[in-house]
């Protein structure tokens, strides 16, 4: 089924030509764009203004624009190896300051995942990256960011969270103050989650985070978020 | 889906049921005790786990002669002018109002026959169980000329406070155009980078106070840890005011003379204004008191940090001989989290999970240029074992070396709010 929608989509693509029967299209994400536009220029002459122009975003270093007057911590994913592409951008759109904690992006997210694939969909047009298409099966797939639903059903144990929650708290304050390391008191249990998979699969950039989320089971990423759920 | 928490459970909680009926207490008194020697990155963590998670069921004493712990973790950046040495002082009124018992005083000896610890002041008190936090001390003899009582004219400032305010002014004295000397350590040694970030923190502020200064430095090893990258910042910043002597180079074949204030390195004696002599280290001397050393260092075991020797004395930090984790805050604060649920479990029978260790080391090499090397380590039968680690690239943005910079800030007050609540 998947793989009929992508072949769809290749051949639509491909061919230029619209494809109105298909689920997704690039005239409902051009609408979608829209919210985007204060910000950003896509298409012929766009320029920067107060975010990148978006041309040729697939396969763009995150934060690497000459010119733009990125947050610190954007092109601090970039350093570290964040790449535009269908996955981290429907991540990102998904909720951008999840990924980005202090993006300068002040947009709240499309929180609906239809939305977010005509967004991409109409992105991809004007980049000439070919591969963007490629990723659209795992994108179909990669609802919550490849976190297997059976995954996110997991019931962790609090006591258990409170202990590895311990080895947090060297860096990661109780008291959720922020001096330079983000709080994580009080995440919803499977933001917690998926974002601690995003580390652990190296999704998500940051070399500490994605060691220590590295060697954690899943029963232990479900621990940790049941403890920091209920902490304030 | 519902998760099959049972056979989690029964998998990983190494569990209560070797412990399950709690210990008997001898003399018959009602808490069990468990009394920590030293206030630093170790003991204050343990102390401070204990007395929270076990909530009363354990009465914790804190024997720690310093009213103010001053953390060597940024110190360098104190030497550097980047941090004040207020920055740095901490004390243990939230320790204490968290139910630890906090004493000022020095352990003096451990019988351990009958489980108590006498301090200085001449009383003695009692315990079940006994972690040993002491941190360091120098090696008598290991650098030829030098002693504690040089410690005045060429300090070591490493060991926290006043050693460090003490070298920091004599830096400041320097003539213009003057020379600091370094006697870098061997291995093992705590902090392995500490020694080279402050060359990087004292030639920064030679920069700006007194550049035409010179630092050597006499090394008796042959490489050191985050070698290419203090290197490159080296090359970077301070082009030509470092001279790094490696053990290849003579570095190791090294003595002092604190009253001529010169400095031999393999037969060439040169005239210095400051030297900063790191010795050789061991175990803090109460360690070896305790009879649990073998050597320099207290050997023991990685699932909970028991000493091989006795059951009942756990050491943590520096002190410890453990495997593959660097001397550092860091090292010694994730090894008390794991001390401290044991010790909990093993008094009170609470569930005990399995060890999980963990490190990172960041360094200042210029200011806004942070670098960092970290590793996380597992329990084996023989020892704390690395499991995974990274490293800073040579070449990063300034951007990034930035970014790395205000992450240590975090991290700083991460770990004195863990420790001192
Ligand atoms: C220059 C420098 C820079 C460093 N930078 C970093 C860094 O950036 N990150 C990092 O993680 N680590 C760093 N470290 C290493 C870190 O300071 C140590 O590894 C850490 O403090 C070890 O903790 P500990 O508990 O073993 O000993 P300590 O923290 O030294 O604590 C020992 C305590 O025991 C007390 N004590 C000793 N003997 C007795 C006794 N007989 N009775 C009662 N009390 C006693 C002492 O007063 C002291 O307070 C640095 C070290 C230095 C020197």
């Amino acid at each position: 089924m998947y793989c009929k929608l992508v072949l769809l989509l290749l051949v639509t693509l491909f061919h230029g030509s619209a494809y109105a029967e298909s689920a997704y299209s690039i005239s409902s994400g051009a609408k979608l764009f829209k919210k985007c536009q204060n910000c950003h220029q896509i298409g012929e002459g766009a320029k920067n203004r107060v975010g990148p122009q978006l041309n040729n975003i697939f396969g763009r270093t995150a934060g690497g624009l000459p010119g733009v007057k990125y947050s610190k911590s954007m092109v601090q994913a970039g350093e570290e190896g964040l790449v535009w592409n269908n996955e981290t951008l429907n991540s990102f759109i998904e909720n951008p300051k999840k990924l980005i904690v202090k993006t300068r992006m002040s947009f709240s997210g499309l929180r609906k995942e239809d939305d977010r694939k005509n967004l991409l969909l109409y992105l991809s047009e004007f980049s000439k990256d070919a591969t963007k298409v490629k990723d659209l099966e795992n994108f179909t797939k990669n609802k919550n960011q490849n976190v297997d639903p059976t995954i996110l059903s997991i019931v962790g144990d609090p006591e258990y969270g409170e202990y590895l929650a311990s080895e947090c708290m060297t860096c990661h304050q109780s008291s959720g103050l922020d001096d330079g390391i983000p709080g994580i008191n009080a995440w919803q249990t499977e933001d917690f989650v998926i974002a601690m998979h995003a580390y652990k699969k190296k999704q998500r950039p940051h070399p500490v985070m994605q060691m220590m989320a590295g060697r954690l089971t899943n029963e232990e990423i479900a621990a940790l978020a049941a403890y920091f759920k209920d902490l304030n | 889906m519902k998760i099959n928490r049972r056979i989690f459970m029964g998998n990983s909680v190494i569990a209560a049921s070797t412990l399950a009926a709690p210990t008997v207490f001898a003399d018959g008194h009602a808490k069990p005790r468990v009394v920590v020697i030293g206030g630093g990155a170790g003991g204050a963590t343990a102390a401070r786990y204990i007395a929270k998670d076990s909530k009363g069921k354990i009465d914790v004493t804190l024997v720690e002669p310093s009213r103010m712990y001053y953390t060597c973790f940024f110190s360098n950046l104190y030497l550097g002018g980047v941090k004040s040495i207020d920055d740095l002082g901490h004390s243990y009124g939230k320790i204490a109002a968290g139910g630890v018992n906090v004493v000022h005083d020095w352990a003096v000896g451990v019988d351990r026959d009958s489980k108590t610890v006498s301090l200085a002041s001449g009383s003695s008190v009692p315990y079940d169980k006994l972690i040993l936090s002491p941190g360091i001390d120098f090696i008598d003899g290991a650098v030829e000329g030098w002693n504690l009582s040089s410690q005045n004219a060429m300090p070591h400032a490493y060991k926290g406070g006043s050693q460090t305010e003490l070298l920091k002014a004599q830096i400041a004295s320097m003539p213009q155009g003057g020379t600091y000397a370094m006697v870098a350590p061997p291995n093992p040694y705590r902090c392995p980078p500490g020694p080279y970030e402050r060359v990087s923190m004292v030639a920064h502020y030679l920069k700006s106070n007194n550049p035409t200064a010179k630092i050597i430095v006499a090394d008796p090893k042959p490489k050191f840890s985050k070698q290419g990258l203090f290197q490159e910042g080296w090359a970077k910043h301070y082009d030509g005011m470092i001279e790094w002597i490696s053990s290849d180079f003579g570095g190791g074949n090294v003595s002092v003379d604190p009253n001529e204030m010169t400095v031999s390195i393999d037969g060439e004696t040169v005239k210095v204004d400051v030297c900063n002599v790191i010795p050789a280290m061991k175990a803090g001397r109460i360690a070896e008191l305790a009879g649990v050393t073998e050597g320099n260092f207290a050997p023991v075991n990685a699932s909970d940090m028991s000493t091989k020797a006795n059951a009942d004395i756990y050491v943590l930090g520096d002190a410890s001989q453990q495997g593959d984790m660097p001397k550092s805050g860091f090292s010694a604060n994730s090894q008390a989290k794991v001390c401290a649920n044991a010790v909990r479990g093993s008094l009170t029978g609470s569930k005990v999970f399995p060890a999980k260790f963990s490190n990172t080391c960041w360094s200042l090499v210029h200011e806004n240029d942070g670098i960092k090397v970290g590793a996380t380590y597992k329990a084996t039968a023989e020892k704390i074992a690395k499991v995974d680690g990274f490293i800073s690239a040579t070449n990063e943005s300034a951007e990034l070396r930035k970014a790395t910079y205000e992450e240590s800030e975090g991290w700083y007050a991460g770990i004195t709010a863990d420790m001192f609540g």
